[in-house]
This record gives C-alpha cells, structure tokens and sequence, in this order.
C-alpha cells in the first residue's frame, strides 16, 4: 500500500511544482476564493517586512496570522514553496495513517457488534468487508492531494495548509489514541484559527470510546477521563500562547487574530457568508448580528454530541464541514480538508438522494466563482450581487451535501438494527420517513 | 482709535497693571502684494498680510486685541497652540508650466499645528481646535478625525520659534475633497485689520477671484523673536491668498495685465493701520539687455532679491509714499509684453514632482511618484510624506524605488500602517536624489469592500487619495544673501532660505482619485433575508436529522383526494389507486 501512496505523492508534487513555475501561480494567489485576509501569502510576507522595518506586524491592521507563523517562516522565506508542498504530502500521509487505523477500529466494532446480535438478519449486504475498505485510505490520501481545490491553496502558498496539517495530525493522534498529543495538536489548532475548539467534542467521545469509558454523565470514570483530557488542552494552549508572548513581548497579537476572527472587521469578498451580510448591514445590528453568526458555528456541537455519541469520528467530519462552511474567512483550503474524508463513508452511496445534483451544483459554483469575479472588478459589467449569487448556491450545495450524508449515515444505522427489507403491517414495501 | 488707545493706557495705568508693563503690545500690520507673470503667459499674484503682535499670549491674560484678530488670539491661547498653519485651496498649482510655486498648498484644505508641550491631550485639542476653525472659516474642517490625522515625524518642522521639537505635539490633516469658494473668503477678508474696504484688500473680490485657475489662500500663525536679542517672544499672523489669473479666460487670449482686468478695482489708498503697504512687480528677464515687460506707472524704485536660485527684479509702488497718487487717484498698474516669450524665458524648475494611480481592476492598484531634479551638478535629499486613507491596503514589501534604472534605498523609513476605520498609513522617507535624474517611487495597494454606510453619497466618483509632501532644500544656482525677515517679510516668507546656498521648498503632488469596488446599496434588506436563509436550511436540515426518528411509514388511509380519485376510477372500471 505504500508504493501506490508514494506514487500519488510524486504526482501531487510535480503539479504542483508545475504550477509554481507556470504563468498561473500569480493569478492563483490573486484569488479571494483561496486566499483569505487571514490566511494570504502576501500578508505573511507583508509582515515580515514590517518586522524588518522595526514596526510590528500586529500594529496595522494587514497581518492577522498568529507569531508561530512568524517564527516558520522567518528562517524558511526562502524555501517557501518546499514549505508547502511538504505540508501538503504530510497532511495526506496522517490522513492515510489515521484512516487506517480507523478502518480496523471499524472493522473490530462491526464484528463486535455483529457478534452481539445487534444486527438485523438481512442486512448482509450492508456489512463491509476488509477487501472493499482496503483501498480507502489511499482514496482518502488522493482526494485531499489531487484536489484541485487543495492545488489552488498550495500554489497560492495560503496558511490554510498549514492549518489543515495540524488538524490532520490532531485526527490521526485521536485515532491512534494518545491523550497528550491529541490535546496538543489540538491546542495548535485552535491556536491557528479559533474554531477547531468545536472538535473538543469529538475527540473526547472518540479517546472516551477507545478507552471503553461510557458516555453517562453519572459516570466517574467519564469525568476524570474528561477533566483530564480538558486540562492537557487548556495547559497546552496556555504555554503555545504564553509563548507567542516573547515573539514580540507584546499581547498585541491577540486582539490582532482572534478579535479580527470574532469581529470581521474586513470585509474582502469570500467564498463564506459573511462579507456581504456585513457590508450590507446596518450599523444598530452589526454586533448583534456578528454575536449571531458566530455563535452560529459553535452551537450545533452539542446536539450532535449527543445525537452521534457513538459515531465520533462522522461526528468529526460533520462539525469540520461546519466550521468550514459557517467560519467568518472561509476559503477552498477549508472545504478540501473535510471533502477529503468522503471516501470514508462510501459505503453510505447507495442512501444518498442528491448527490449527483449537489456535486453539478458544487462544480458549476467553482468554475463561476472566477468568472463573475472578473465581470465584477475587472469588467465593471457586473455587481457584486453576482458574486453574492455564487457565494450563497456554493454554500447551499456544501449544506445540502452534509445534510445528505448525514441522512445517509442515519438511515444506513437504521436500516442495520431494523433490518433492510422492511415491510408493513400487509406485506408491501415499507417506506421509511422521518418523523 | 488712537484716542482709544490713549484711555485704555491712562486706565491701565491708573489701575496699577499687574506686570508693571509700559503699556499695550505694540502690533504693526504690513501688506504686500507680489504680481509675477509666468512662463505660459499667466500670471500669479500674491496678497500678504502680516500682522506681528509683540504680546505673550500664553503667559499673559489678554483681552485687548487691534490688529490680531480677536478670534485667533482667543484660539491661540485656549489651546496652547504654538504654530497652526491653514490653507484651503482650489486647483492645482502646474509646476511644469508656470515653475515653482512661491508658497504651494495641497488642493483642497490642509492644516497641521504644533501645540506646545504643556498640552496634556493633544488629539483633544486638535479635535476641538479643527472644529473651532470649521466654524471661523466656514470650511468643513469638522471632517477632520483621527482617518485622517497623521503625525510625522520629519517633515513639518516647526517653521517659527520652537525649542522643543517632540513630533508627538504635531498634527498634520488634508482633507483633498475640500471645495474652497465665496463662503470661505469672506471670514478670511474679515480677520484683516481694515477688511476689505482699504488698502491691498479691496482688491480681493470673489467674482474675480474665483475665475481663476488657482486660488489658494492661507493662514499661518507662530511665534518669532521680538527683537536680535531674541529675549521675548512675539506672534505673527500672516495671511496668504495666491490667485493664478489665466490668459484665455480672464485674459482673453491677448498677454497684457493690469489690476484693473484682473480685479475689477484699482487702488487708491493704503490701509490706514498698515506700517508698510507696498506692490511688487516681477519684471525680472533672462537676458539683461532687452527688457520682457513694460510696467506703467512707471515704478519709484526697484528691488533685487536672490528668489529660489535666481536674481529677481522686482518694480516697487509704496502706496504710503506721497508721491504715488500725485497723478491720479488711483493705481492701476499695467504689464505689457514688448517682445513675445521665447523657450529662453521658461525655467525648469529643480524639483518638481508628479504622482499617479496605475493598475487596472477594482482590486488592486499601484501609486507611482515621479521627483524630478534637474539641477546639472547637484544631488541633494528629499523627504516625502505620503498619507493613504486606511481602505487602499498598502503593501510597504512593494515599495520599490528606481533611479536611472538602479535601484535606491532610502536613508530614513518611517511607516506606520493604517488601522481600519482608526488611521490613515503614513509613510516617511528620505531619498537621495542624483543630479539631472528621475526618481520613481511605486508602492502596490488593494481595496477595500467598505461598509455601505461608509460610501460617500456619490460612490463611483472614487474616493481621494490626499496630496503627498515632499519638502526639500534644494541648492540655489547663485549665492544669496538671506534677506532680513524685518525688512522683507515677503521676501523671507515667501522665499525662505536658511543660508546662502540653498532655500527651502515645500511641494506638494496632484491628489489622486480611487474607485473602490461597491455593493449593491439598494439591496440591505434582500441580501439579510437571503444570508439568513440559506443559515436557516443548514439549520433546518440538521433540525430535522436530530430530533427526528426514522420510522416505517403507515398507509394512510387516503384523504379526501384519493377517495374522490377512487371513485372515478370505478366508474372508468380501472383500479383503484
């Protein structure tokens, strides 16, 4: 398995090697849909420039990325590009890592639970076997490498990368099960961009999971365990912040990313909701409005907690797709990252409704984003309402395809306690709705 | 009004003034008037009204004002300013054509202050001191806030006493969209001592100055040394107004001058008040032999001056001498070219700068500034200053500067980037400029989506970028004498120059308009109600996938539809549904 993952590496590389050296890499790194007022290559360098020139980058209101990412790239400027394209094979190789160690965890539950009578009679066609779960990891590792969307944001040389390979790491450190690194990576990631706080959750339920801890809030075990758990967090996202202090012996930074993260001061036009909303707003509600829509993110996490108790790992993906669609600076960096977990829930094709109209809707969305840019700025023939348009269809398509999954998954549970052919009380078909 | 001031003295001293003081502060009031034809065949003429008061303002309590006016007095000591300089300007002062300006003001209004170091709040006290001139002046300076303040660190030195020179207590502002017209002249005409019913000033009216292709006029008030000595201090107000007359449209077409066709008045007496009241002709020539312009009357005197590099001539009328009104009245004096100005006549002058916006695309964009020096042999240093409002993103890792192709480092950067909606970048350099050379300076920029409160009423107009700075001493050709201020005011403040060898010039470059891309401001309402949906399904979908169950659907038993359906279907002798 591993010369097939190599192979697509090289491929991954030499695109983008290709890509750097080509005419497309200027025009790349132009692109409001990759490149965020958050996470913009131009930025970074911005602010080291105005380190420099002895003024600190956290002064003005240009450089909002946190001082870890002055600390990288202060020695590496130069090897930029090598930064990248390394970031992006060792997204993808923890990816492959973690999903393969996640099937044989699968594997040994379904077993467990078939063994356990918890399985309807007929539903042997819904039992997965090793031989078609062998290849998922190495999907798992392409789809995130040969997406064009993930192509885009390393030519781009977006931070988004970066922040998906500490996400990528704080997965595969939950799967593998290790407490301390999980808590670390997952320090770093709320660290790099505030939202990664709403994968607390799944991650605790998953290591709670593997450590045979049930979830009763009555449970002693269960509050050690998460006590524990939250404490490693907290403490290590103390001393990443205590550290970012002696950068530049300054708090500056704080207000300068995460108040910029909360606030949405700037409103550059992205691939997410906010910018228009905001530029359109009337004054009395901005803060109303902006407490709003950033709550709106981290509030679905409990009822999925408890709705998805024991599948924590769809949990993980469906709250990533969540923060990647409702955070204040989206770009296509953040959505690569959890459409790389759909080869895992393959198995649900066969529930899915809409797929086929979703994935057109998605498609079209990316090839028009580019284009009604364009007649925006560049053309003057179009409005912005143009660019609005796309903006919204994208982030319908994205709603409807984890909504869809999401059913999918539910219905495939359903389906294997309650047996697949279902009949009515007379013997005809029965159809299943939700109530 | 002597016989005022002779009861104001006996009461003073029948009280026992405080300071055991000789009695009132003497203030003088001179005003001057400089007509200087330019090279494309306009010509500029300059008003200067000083007026020098030998009084401490700070220290003392003072009520008694005569020739400084009241208003400014009262400002000068409520807010412990030391220096305030205000211009409001319409135009643009065409370097390449008309050469150097004498005294260039950025299009629009500006106004910088130096406060002095007892002030403990100074953005307080400029805030209240711009809205306190927005009223005297009737200008809109109330517009000015901290978007548009910046504080430079070394470009506007003090231009009077100063003995501390901490850049915190200055405070520099343009406001380029600033429009100057009748309204802005009229409180202006009011702080001079005799108005505008004598001397110099009954020239000043609007209808004539206004059609015009530059107006600018000023006002600039600092402290100076009272005497040699320098042991106390006096203030001095000195009020500018500098008008470029055009050919075609005031001239009609034809080169020959006179007060009268440009002013619609003539002179006929000095102002009462005034110490010195006194015209000046340029009639300086390249060639000595013959003579460009002929002046009638004929002048009582002329007057050389070293003037920004150059020997000057200048055709003098004293109005407050007896014998200038013997023949008639009133003084018109008129300028006559008697032979047509060839290339010979225009001077380059030796630095002069031009900025403009490039790039295309409501996205990002690029400043360019282009400073020419052209003296022959010399090199000499420049500052620039260049204030960009916070929306043009700037990118100082794009600041690129080029001389002759090689690539030039300033000595001295200071850059303090702009904060959204707080403050504006404010970038300072100084660059070495070679002699006979072209310096291009490009930054790159991007802009920004505002809030739709935060568009001017007519958005795609674009929004100013204000003038940037570049002040400089520039080395003269010929060696000068630095003039006595006391005897030639205009002289040393129109021409300041600190030693023989070179003066200072304070230029200013075009302002620039920007467009910003715009939302669609008729739609606030569409486009919550849009966002708020597309929230709604995401929550809607997942409402329904978490609190619903999945359950087998029982038949119903059909409703009144399907009943209805059945029956028809029994008739046709199908079955039923």
């Amino acid at each position: 398995m591993a010369a097939p993952l190599v192979l697509g590496i090289l491929v991954a590389v030499t695109v983008r090697a290709v890509l750097y050296r080509s005419s497309l890499a200027g025009f790349i790194s132009e692109r409001v849909e990759v490149a965020s007022p958050l996470n913009a290559w131009k930025r970074v360098v911005e602010g080291l420039a105005l380190l420099d020139l002895g003024v600190s980058p956290y002064s003005g209101d240009v450089f909002h990325e946190t001082p870890l990412i002055i600390y990288l790239f202060h020695f590496l400027i130069e090897y930029s590009e090598l930064v990248f394209m390394i970031t992006d094979v060792l997204t993808a190789v923890a990816l492959y890592l973690a999903v393969q160690d996640f099937n044989k965890v699968v594997f040994k539950k379904q077993k467990l639970l078939m063994e356990l009578d918890q399985y309807a009679s007929d539903v042997a066609e819904l039992i997965r076997t090793p031989m078609e779960m062998h290849y998922i990891p190495l999907k798992v590792a392409l789809f995130y490498l040969l997406n064009p969307y993930t192509v885009m944001s390393c030519v781009a040389k977006s931070t988004c990368a970066i922040n998906n390979t500490v996400i990528a790491f704080f997965i595969l450190t939950t799967i593998k099960g290790s407490t301390l690194l999980s808590a670390i990576f997952l320090a770093l990631a709320t660290y790099q961009s505030l939202y990664p706080l709403t994968l607390f959750a799944p991650a605790l339920l998953y290591l709670l999971q593997r450590q045979f801890i049930p979830v009763k809030l009555k449970s002693k075990g269960f509050w050690l365990y998460t006590t524990q758990y939250a404490a490693l967090y907290l403490c290590s996202l103390m001393v990443i912040v205590c550290l970012s202090f002696f950068l530049l012996n300054s708090w500056d930074f704080i207000p300068s990313v995460y108040g910029f993260i909360l606030s949405v001061p700037d409103l550059t036009p992205n691939i997410g909701l906010f910018w228009y909303f905001f530029a359109e707003m009337f004054e009395h509600f901005s803060l109303f409005f902006v407490c709003v829509f950033q709550i709106n993110v981290f509030f679905y996490t409990i009822p999925l907690a408890v709705k998805l108790k024991e599948h924590p790992i769809f949990f993980l993906f469906v709250q990533l797709a969540i923060i990647s669609i409702f955070k204040s600076y989206p770009t296509v960096g953040d959505v690569a990252l959890y459409m790389a977990f759909l080869p895992l829930w393959s198995h649900l094709y066969r529930f899915l409704r809409n797929i086929f109209i979703l994935s057109c809707v998605l498609i079209a969305c990316s090839l028009l984003f580019p284009v009604l840019w364009h007649l925006w700025i560049y053309a003057g023939s179009a409005n912005s309402n143009f660019y609005y348009a796309i903006t919204l269809t994208f982030n319908v398509g994205q709603i409807l395809l984890i909504s869809d999954y999401f059913y999918a998954f539910l219905r495939r549970e359903y389906y294997l306690t309650h047996g697949l052919y279902l009949t009515r009380k007379d013997g005809t078909e029965a159809m299943l709705v939700l109530k | 009004m002597a016989g005022a001031g002779a009861a104001v003295l006996g009461l003073l001293l029948l009280l026992g003034s405080p300071g055991g003081s000789t009695g009132p502060p003497r203030d003088s009031l001179r005003e001057e008037l400089l007509l200087s034809p330019l090279p494309s065949g306009d010509l500029a003429a300059t008003f200067q009204f000083r007026a020098r008061w030998d009084s401490e303002l700070h220290r003392e309590g003072v009520s008694h004002y005569r020739l400084f006016p009241k208003a400014l007095g009262q400002l000068i000591s409520k807010y412990l300013v030391r220096e305030l300089h205000l211009s409001l300007t319409q135009g643009f002062w065409r370097t390449r054509t008309w050469g150097q300006p004498y005294l260039q003001a950025p299009a629009g209004a500006e106004l910088w202050v130096w406060f002095q170091d007892s002030v403990t709040d100074v953005d307080k006290a400029w805030k209240e001191l711009s809205n306190i001139l927005s009223g005297i002046f009737c200008a809109s300076l109330n517009f000015i806030d901290s978007t548009n303040t910046v504080t430079p660190t070394a470009s506007f030195k003090p231009l009077g006493l100063a003995n501390v020179t901490d850049h915190h207590l200055l405070r520099y502002a343009v406001l380029p969209r600033e429009v100057v017209c009748t309204e802005n002249l009229t409180p202006w005409k009011k702080l001079l001592p005799c108005g505008s019913k004598a001397g110099l000033a009954v020239l000043l009216k609007a209808e004539r100055l206004f059609h015009s292709s530059y107006h600018s006029q000023a006002v600039h008030i600092r402290p100076i040394c009272r005497d040699a000595s320098c042991l106390s201090v006096s203030w001095e107000l000195r009020q500018t107004l500098t008008v470029v007359f055009d050919t075609f449209s005031v001239g009609q077409g034809k080169r020959d001058w006179s007060l009268f066709k440009m002013f619609s008045r003539t002179v006929t007496e000095a102002c009462p008040l005034a110490s010195e009241s006194k015209i000046y002709v340029d009639i300086s020539s390249k060639t000595q032999e013959n003579e460009l312009l002929e002046v009638t009357p004929l002048p009582l005197s002329v007057h050389e001056a070293p003037v920004q590099g150059d020997r000057r001539t200048y055709a003098v009328y004293d109005l407050l001498s007896p014998s200038l009104f013997n023949v008639s009245r009133s003084l018109n004096v008129q300028l006559k070219w008697k032979r047509p100005q060839d290339s010979l006549d225009l001077s380059t002058p030796v630095l002069h700068a031009q900025r403009y916006v490039s790039g295309y695309g409501l996205q990002t964009g690029e400043i360019s500034t282009l400073i020419y020096n052209t003296h022959p042999y010399r090199a000499f240093p420049v500052i620039l200053l260049e204030t960009v409002p916070w929306y043009l993103r700037l990118y100082v890792h794009t600041l690129v500067i080029t001389t002759k192709g090689k690539e030039n480092k300033p000595s001295y950067i200071h850059y303090q980037p702009a904060q959204d909606r707080r403050r504006p970048h404010l970038l300072e350099m100084l660059i070495q400029l070679p002699a006979n050379s072209v310096t291009k300076i490009t930054i790159q920029f991007e802009r920004a989506l505002l809030k739709w409160t935060e568009y001017t009423p007519d958005p795609n107009h674009g929004f100013y970028v204000s003038p940037s700075v570049l002040s400089a001493l520039v080395p003269s050709v010929i060696a000068m004498k630095a003039e006595d201020a006391e005897q030639n005011p205009l002289f040393t403040s129109l021409f300041p120059s600190s030693d023989g060898s070179s003066y200072f010039v304070r230029l200013y470059t075009e302002p620039l308009l920007v467009n910003l891309p715009t939302p669609d401001f008729s739609m606030p309402y569409n486009v919550i109600c849009l966002t708020c949906t597309v929230v709604a399904v995401c929550y809607g979908s997942f409402y329904n996938l978490l609190t619903r169950t999945f359950h087998v659907e029982e038949p119903s038993r059909g409703g009144l539809a399907k009943r209805l359906a059945n029956i028809i279907r029994k008739v046709r002798g199908v079955p039923p549904l």
